[in-house]
């Protein structure tokens, strides 16, 4: 469940990355964030995740107000999102099973419960001949599927993928995007950035445009179809 | 929302770290061991030094000399209110008889004093004193009370004392404190690198929703890990160097007049000292510097 209420941005430097954005993601949605480079996109992500503070407007993730988290909150807060990357971020020196036990343990999970819930997440994403090899043994889509195990590997309310398939050809995009559509069919929230048009017309899902810091259309049926037909 | 904190896990996460991060572990516990063995080897010479002082001080006294005319009763009075003073330790009287004997020995040959009546000197006490730096307040007040003739002490020498001893102590004071801040800051860098090292791991660890103690446990019972080991390594170097130099300055005839203490007896207090001091230097270290880690 996500609420952004004319949220504004600003970061540091004075650059104003968002300019009063309203969202609305409800929880079992499957959605689509689209734009341009430099548009917000990766902003928004960052004030989901509580990476970043928003500079105005009200927020709420999962329950938490992050308007007024305390820092010890923020955590657990996190406990409720799995995030997924263009560039995978997976620990080379560990191998793919070591990569979700460390997640797992990372918020005090025991051996027994990685016991048993690594096999399970590594069947979801396809890769249970894999647990044994590293990330760097393994092909792009191939670690972008365990980088989805490991968001998975907590059992989070949500999914944030902040463009998933920047690195992938077209076919290995296209089945990472068929995973994630059934991963939220499995009751996961999903919210996918990206900026590749086909891959998001070939889904008939709920679609967020911005631009400048603006949502400019939010739609359901493909984004940038309707842009053909105007 | 429960907290579930398996120390287990903690500790095998540090040893594994250590041996992950060997070359940098091997230098942490070299620049505890090389802190650790200058501070203690200073405070071991101080701990001598502060003996040996000690003893001088014990033979530091002054002697009040005895009115002519006084009997034997009166004496025995103003003993009495000699040892009523503040800061006199100790009191020994010499009687006439006894200080010319004392005069005589090594005198032997003089002729000239074999004659001398045995009442010529006057009787005397010799005062021991318990804090040395008074000495000259206590001798004046000693010269105060009737019957007491003269005052004879040599201040000089007291006092040069007492210099040396505050001297040795101020400096060993300030290399201590210069020294546990240059080791502070070089366990401090030593973990900094490694959690560099690990920067990836420690964003991931924060992403997947792990609180700042779960991450900040490893890296401080690495820390605590370093300075035990490198503790006990220096308590061994510390011992094998003190018996080689003890050893060396006994045997020696020049420095005949320096008492060594023996090892034994101080190993245990060495060997806390040393261990209280490396586990705080690698834990404050690893605290400080992960701090900036965490803000994320
Ligand atoms: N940490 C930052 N500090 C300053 N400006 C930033 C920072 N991150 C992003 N920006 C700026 O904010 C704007 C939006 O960036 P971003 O959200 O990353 O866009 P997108 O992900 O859509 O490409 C850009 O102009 C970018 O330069
Ligand atoms: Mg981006």
């Amino acid at each position: 469940m996500i609420r952004f209420k004319e949220i504004q941005k600003a970061y540091d430097n004075g650059t104003k990355a968002l300019k009063g954005v309203n969202l609305r993601i409800d929880d079992g949605e499957f959605v689509f964030l689209v734009g341009p480079s430099g548009s917000g996109k990766s902003t928004i992500v960052k004030l989901i995740t509580a990476e970043e503070a928003p500079s105005g407007g009200r927020l709420m993730v999962n329950g938490y107000n992050l308007n007024n988290i305390r820092p010890g909150q923020v955590p657990f807060m996190r406990r409720t999102l799995g995030v997924i990357f263009q560039d995978f971020r997976l620990i080379e020196k560990k191998t793919i099973q070591e990569n979700l036990i460390f997640a797992m343990r990372a918020i005090g999970a025991s051996p027994r419960e990685t016991r048993k819930r690594v096999p399970y997440v590594l069947e979801l994403v396809g890769l249970e001949q894999k647990a044994g090899c590293r990330p760097t043994e393994l092909s792009g889509g191939e670690q972008q599927r365990v980088a989805i195990a490991r968001a998975l590997v907590n059992n989070p309310q949500m999914i944030i993928a902040d463009e998933p398939t920047g690195n992938l050809d077209p076919m290995r995009s296209l089945e990472i995007m068929m995973l994630l559509e059934r991963i939220n069919e499995l009751g996961t929230t999903l919210l996918v950035v990206t900026h590749e048009r086909e891959l998001v017309d070939r889904f008939s899902k709920r679609v967020v445009a911005i631009e400048n810091g603006r949502i400019i259309s939010d739609e359901t049926g493909g984004y940038y179809n309707d842009e053909v037909t105007i | 929302m429960k907290l579930r904190y398996n120390f287990g896990y903690f500790i095998s996460e540090g040893f594994h770290s250590i041996f992950t991060h060997g070359f940098m572990s091997f230098a942490a516990v070299c620049m505890i061991v090389c802190c650790l063995l200058i501070m203690g080897s200073f405070s071991l010479v101080a701990v001598n030094v502060d003996h040996m002082l000690g003893d001088l001080e014990a033979e530091n006294e002054f002697t009040a000399i005895v009115e002519e005319t006084y009997t034997d009763g009166q004496t025995t009075q103003l003993q009495a209110a000699i040892r009523g003073i503040p800061n006199v330790a100790s009191t020994t009287y010499v009687s006439k008889a006894e200080a010319m004997a004392a005069f005589k020995e090594g005198r032997e040959d003089n002729e000239l004093l074999n004659d001398l009546p045995d009442d010529v000197l006057r009787a005397r006490f010799r005062i021991h004193v318990v804090d040395i730096e008074r000495m000259k307040e206590t001798a004046s007040q000693v010269e105060a009370l009737d019957g007491v003739a003269k005052i004879r002490a040599e201040f000089e020498i007291a006092e040069g004392f007492v210099v040396l001893r505050d001297i040795a102590g101020a400096v060993a004071i300030i290399l201590v404190v210069i020294l546990l801040l240059v080791s502070l800051f070089i366990i401090a860098n030593t973990i900094k690198l490694a959690t560099f090292n690990r920067r990836e791991e420690i964003a991931i660890m924060k992403m997947c929703g792990a609180t700042n103690g779960f991450v900040r446990w490893p890296f401080v019972f690495e820390g605590m890990l370093l300075g035990l080991a490198g503790a006990l390594v220096a308590f061994l170097f510390q011992w094998g160097v003190y018996s080689l130099v003890a050893n060396a300055v006994t045997g020696s005839d020049t420095m005949s007049l320096i008492t060594v203490l023996a090892f034994r007896p101080m190993a245990l207090r060495v060997l806390g000292a040393f261990v209280g001091t490396g586990l705080l230097i690698g834990t404050s270290g690893s605290v400080l510097a992960i701090r900036k880690f965490l803000q994320v």
